[in-house]
C-alpha cells in the first residue's frame, strides 16, 4: 500500500467516525446496576426493562453492573454523563448522593433515580409500590397455609422492607384471622447461605408458607427441598421451586423506562418522583401456580383490578399494630407518609423488631 | 533434554526486581488473549482498559484518587509483613477508622475550623489501631494467629457499620435509608483542584509513603523487622523484642487503615454507609507484595491496581464486558507474580538425558 492509499483508507475511517459521532447516532441511555445482572433479583428486573426499551424505542444502552454504592458510583455516572447518554437510570439507593452530585454539571441529561428522597432540576425519582403484591401473596399464604404460621426472611428493618412484611400479614389476616408471621433478619441483602439457613430456621418453626426480601432465589429453594410452598420476589422464581413457588412479586420497569425516554426525546420530560403501583403497570404477580385452587385464582384476579383501579388499599383501616395500637382508623387509607415511616410491625407479626 | 528447577545458591536479586514486571507484562499478554477469547479486538480492549480512562486530567484524577486509600493501607502492611507479621484485616481497621472520623464529623456538625479534620485524621488513625490492636494483644498475649483473628475482625467491623448507619448513625432526616447526614464542609478534605474529586488524602498518602520510607529503611527499629523478617532466630539471638514487632506491625497496618477509611469518608463519600471500604482493604495486601514491600513499588503498584478498576469499568461501558474483568486481570496479576516469585530462589536447568 502506498503512503496515499493509507491516508486515503485513513480519511475514510475518520470520517466514518465522524460521521456516527454526531447527529447520526441513535441516542444511547445510560443504566447503573448495583449488583450482577445474573438470572433472578433486583437487578434482573432492571435489566429485563433496559432490554424492552432497547426494543420499543431504537435507542441504543449500555450498563455497568456490580456498581458498588460508593464513590466509584459517581466515575460510571458521571463517564455516562460524559459521552452523552440521555438519559441515565441509577437503580439502587446508593447512588442517589453522587447522582445529584453529577446531575448539577451536565444539566442537560436526565437523570432518574430509583428508591431515594433526594430530586434535583434534572434527577427524578422512580419507586414502585411492591407492598400491593405483597398483600395478595399474603393473601395466598393465609388461604394455603395449613400450620397458619408463616414465615418472612428480610434483610434491613427499613420501611420499604416493613411494608412488605406488614402488608403480606394484612393480607393473610383478610382471609385467615388466626395466621401469624415470624420474621428472621439476616442483614444482607444478598447472603444466599444465610438466606437458606434463615428459611430453613422459619420452616422448621412450622411455618408452611414463607417468602423473603433479599435477593438470591435461595428461599424459594429451600422450601422446594422442603416440601413447602414459598412466594418469589422481584423476579419469578418458579424455576428454582416449580413446586414450592406459588406466585411472585415482580417489579416492572420497562413501560417507565419507555415513557420517560420517549419523554426526554420529545423534550416534555420534567423530573418528578414517581411511586407508581398496579396502576402504573410497575407492579404484578407472576403466573399463579396450579396448586392454588381456582376459586381462589380468580378471586385474586379481581383483586388485582381492585389494586389496578385504587379501590383495594392494602393498608385500609383499621390498620392495627403489635402493641394493639390503632394506627389507621376504619375508613380511612394509610398515607404515603405514613408509609415512608414505617418502622413497626402490625398485628399478626409474631417477632420483635431488632433494634 | 529436561528441564529443571533447581536452587540457587543464593536468592536472585535481580529477579526479586524483575519479577513484578514480568508479572505485568504477562498480565498484559494474558489480557490480550482473554479479550480475543471473549471476542473482542484485543488492540481495542488495551486502549479501552488502560489509555482511556487516563485519556484527560479528569481520568488522571481519578486514578490518584482511587489508588490514595491502596498507597495508605499498602505502605502500612508493608511495615508489619517486612517482618512477617500479617495483619490481613486491615478492611475492616479501614472500616472502623471511617466510623471513628464519621463520630468525630457527626459531633462537630455545628463546627467551623480546621480542628474537626485534625480530630477527624486522629480519630481514624485510633479508631483503626485500637481494631489491629486486638489480634496484636491476643497474638503477644497468646499466641493467636493473627492471620485468622484479623481476618475474622473485618466480618465484625462490617455488622459495626452496618448496626450503626442503621441506628445511632442513622440520617435522621433520611427517611430511614442506612446512611448518616452528609457531613458539612468543615469536616470534607480539601480538593487539591477544582472539578475533580482529588483531594488532599493524596498528599497524606505521599507523606506516609515518605516516612514508611525512613521507617523501613533509615531507622533501626526498620532495620530489626527487616531481621526478622529474613532470621526469626537471628532476630531473637540479637535481642530483639518479638512482642514489639509485632505491635508495631499491627498497628502501622491499623493506622494507616483507619487512615484510609477517614479519607474516603471525609473526601468521596462525604458521609458514612455501609460501604465505607471496597476492597481496599484486600487489593492492597496483593498491591503490598507486588510492590515487594517498598513503599517506591507501592506508589506505582497501586496506580497500576487503580487503573485496572478504572479500565474494567470503561471495558463495561465500551465494549460490554462483564464486571468480573477487573478481578480477572487482578488475579492474573497476582499469579503471574507468584509464578516468577519462584525464579527468586530457584532458576531453570536444561539438563541432558543421563544414563543412570
Amino acid at each position: 500500500m502506498t503512503l496515499t492509499k493509507i491516508i486515503n483508507k485513513l480519511a475514510l475511517v475518520a470520517l466514518l467516525g465522524a460521521m456516527t459521532g454526531t447527529g447520526m447516532a441513535a441516542d444511547n441511555v445510560g443504566f447503573v446496576y448495583v449488583s450482577p445482572i445474573g438470572d433472578a433479583g433486583w437487578t434482573y428486573q432492571h435489566d429485563l426493562g433496559r432490554l424492552q426499551l432497547e426494543k420499543e424505542t431504537g435507542v441504543t444502552t449500555s450498563f455497568v453492573e456490580n456498581v458498588a454504592e460508593g464513590p466509584d458510583a459517581e466515575r460510571v455516572i458521571r463517564e455516562m454523563a460524559k459521552r452523552g447518554d440521555k438519559v441515565i437510570f441509577a437503580t439502587s439507593f446508593g447512588f442517589m448522593n453522587y447522582a445529584l452530585k453529577v446531575s448539577k454539571t451536565f444539566r442537560k441529561t436526565a437523570f432518574v433515580h430509583a428508591t431515594g428522597y433526594k430530586m434535583g432540576k434534572n434527577m427524578g425519582l422512580v419507586n414502585a409500590r411492591f407492598y400491593e403484591g405483597r398483600y395478595l401473596t399474603g393473601v395466598i399464604a393465609g388461604e394455603m397455609t395449613q400450620s397458619n404460621v408463616l414465615g418472612y426472611v428480610a434483610a434491613f428493618p427499613i420501611p420499604e422492607v416493613m411494608q412488605g412484611i406488614n402488608a403480606f400479614i394484612q393480607g393473610a389476616r383478610s382471609v385467615n384471622p388466626k395466621a401469624e408471621l415470624r420474621v428472621i433478619w439476616v442483614n444482607s441483602w444478598f447472603d444466599p447461605g444465610k438466606e437458606r439457613q434463615a428459611a430453613l430456621t422459619l420452616l422448621s418453626q412450622e411455618a408452611d408458607v414463607i417468602t423473603h426480601h433479599t435477593d438470591s432465589t435461595a428461599v424459594v429453594q429451600a422450601a422446594e427441598d422442603q416440601g413447602k410452598y414459598a412466594f418469589g420476589y422481584h423476579s419469578d422464581m418458579a424455576k428454582y421451586g416449580p413446586t414450592a413457588h406459588l406466585t411472585a412479586t415482580t417489579h416492572l420497569w420497562g413501560d417507565y423506562y419507555v415513557k420517560t425516554v420517549k419523554e426526554v426525546q420529545a423534550g416534555t420530560w420534567k423530573p418528578a418522583s414517581l411511586w407508581g403501583g398496579y396502576k402504573e403497570g410497575m407492579v404484578a404477580l407472576a403466573p399463579l401456580n396450579k396448586a392454588i385452587p381456582a376459586g381462589l385464582q380468580g378471586r385474586i384476579r379481581d383483586m388485582e383490578k381492585q389494586m389496578t383501579a385504587g379501590t383495594l388499599h392494602p393498608f385500609a383501616g383499621p390498620v392495627i399494630d403489635q402493641a394493639g395500637k390503632t394506627i389507621v382508623p376504619a375508613g380511612q387509607n394509610m398515607t404515603d407518609d405514613q408509609l415512608n415511616s414505617m418502622n413497626y410491625y402490625l398485628q399478626g407479626v409474631v417477632s420483635k423488631v431488632p433494634n | 533434554m529436561w528441564i529443571r528447577l533447581e536452587r540457587r545458591p543464593e536468592a536472585s536479586h535481580l529477579m526479586s526486581y524483575a519479577s513484578p514486571a514480568i508479572a505485568i507484562v504477562l498480565m498484559l499478554i494474558g489480557g490480550l488473549l482473554l479479550f480475543a477469547f471473549l471476542g473482542k479486538n484485543p488492540i481495542e480492549g488495551f486502549k479501552v482498559f488502560f489509555i482511556y480512562p487516563l485519556s484527560d486530567l479528569y481520568g488522571v484524577s481519578e486514578l490518584l484518587l482511587k489508588a490514595t486509600p491502596l498507597m495508605l493501607v499498602a505502605v502500612g502492611l508493608a511495615v508489619g509483613f517486612r517482618a512477617n507479621v500479617w495483619n490481613i484485616g486491615a478492611e475492616g481497621q479501614l472500616i472502623v477508622g471511617g466510623i471513628a472520623a464519621s463520630a468525630v464529623a457527626l459531633y462537630f456538625q455545628e463546627s467551623e475550623g480546621a480542628h474537626v479534620l485534625i480530630l477527624m485524621v486522629i480519630a481514624g488513625c485510633i479508631g483503626g489501631m485500637l481494631w489491629a490492636a486486638i489480634p496484636a494483644f491476643l497474638k503477644t498475649r497468646f499466641n493467636t494467629n493473627e492471620i485468622l483473628v484479623s481476618l475474622m475482625l473485618v466480618y465484625v467491623a462490617q455488622f459495626l457499620v452496618s448496626w450503626l448507619v442503621h441506628g445511632p448513625m442513622m440520617d435522621p432526616d433520611g427517611f430511614n435509608f442506612p446512611q448518616s447526614a452528609m457531613f458539612e464542609d468543615s469536616a470534607l478534605l480539601p480538593l487539591l483542584t477544582e472539578d475533580t474529586r482529588l483531594n488532599l488524602a493524596f498528599v497524606l498518602a505521599l507523606g506516609a509513603l515518605i516516612v514508611g520510607y525512613v521507617f523501613m529503611f533509615r531507622s533501626f527499629a526498620g532495620f530489626q523487622m527487616q531481621v526478622a523478617g529474613y532470621a526469626k532466630n537471628a532476630a531473637r539471638y540479637a535481642g530483639f523484642s518479638a512482642r514489639r514487632m509485632i505491635w508495631i506491625g499491627m498497628l502501622s497496618g491499623g493506622a494507616m487503615a483507619g487512615l484510609a477509611g477517614m479519607a474516603e469518608v471525609s473526601g468521596p463519600m462525604g458521609q458514612i454507609t455501609e460501604h465505607v471500604s471496597n476492597n481496599y482493604g484486600f487489593a492492597a495486601i496483593i498491591v503490598a507484595f507486588v510492590a515487594r514491600l517498598n513503599p517506591v513499588g507501592i506508589f506505582f503498584a497501586s496506580l497500576l491496581m487503580a487503573l485496572l478498576y478504572l479500565g474494567g469499568e470503561q471495558a463495561q461501558q465500551y465494549m460490554n464486558l462483564p464486571s468480573s474483568i477487573s478481578n480477572v486481570f487482578q488475579g492474573m496479576l497476582l499469579l503471574f507474580l507468584l509464578g516468577s516469585d519462584v525464579f527468586i530462589n530457584y532458576r531453570l536447568r536444561w539438563k541432558k538425558e543421563v544414563a543412570v
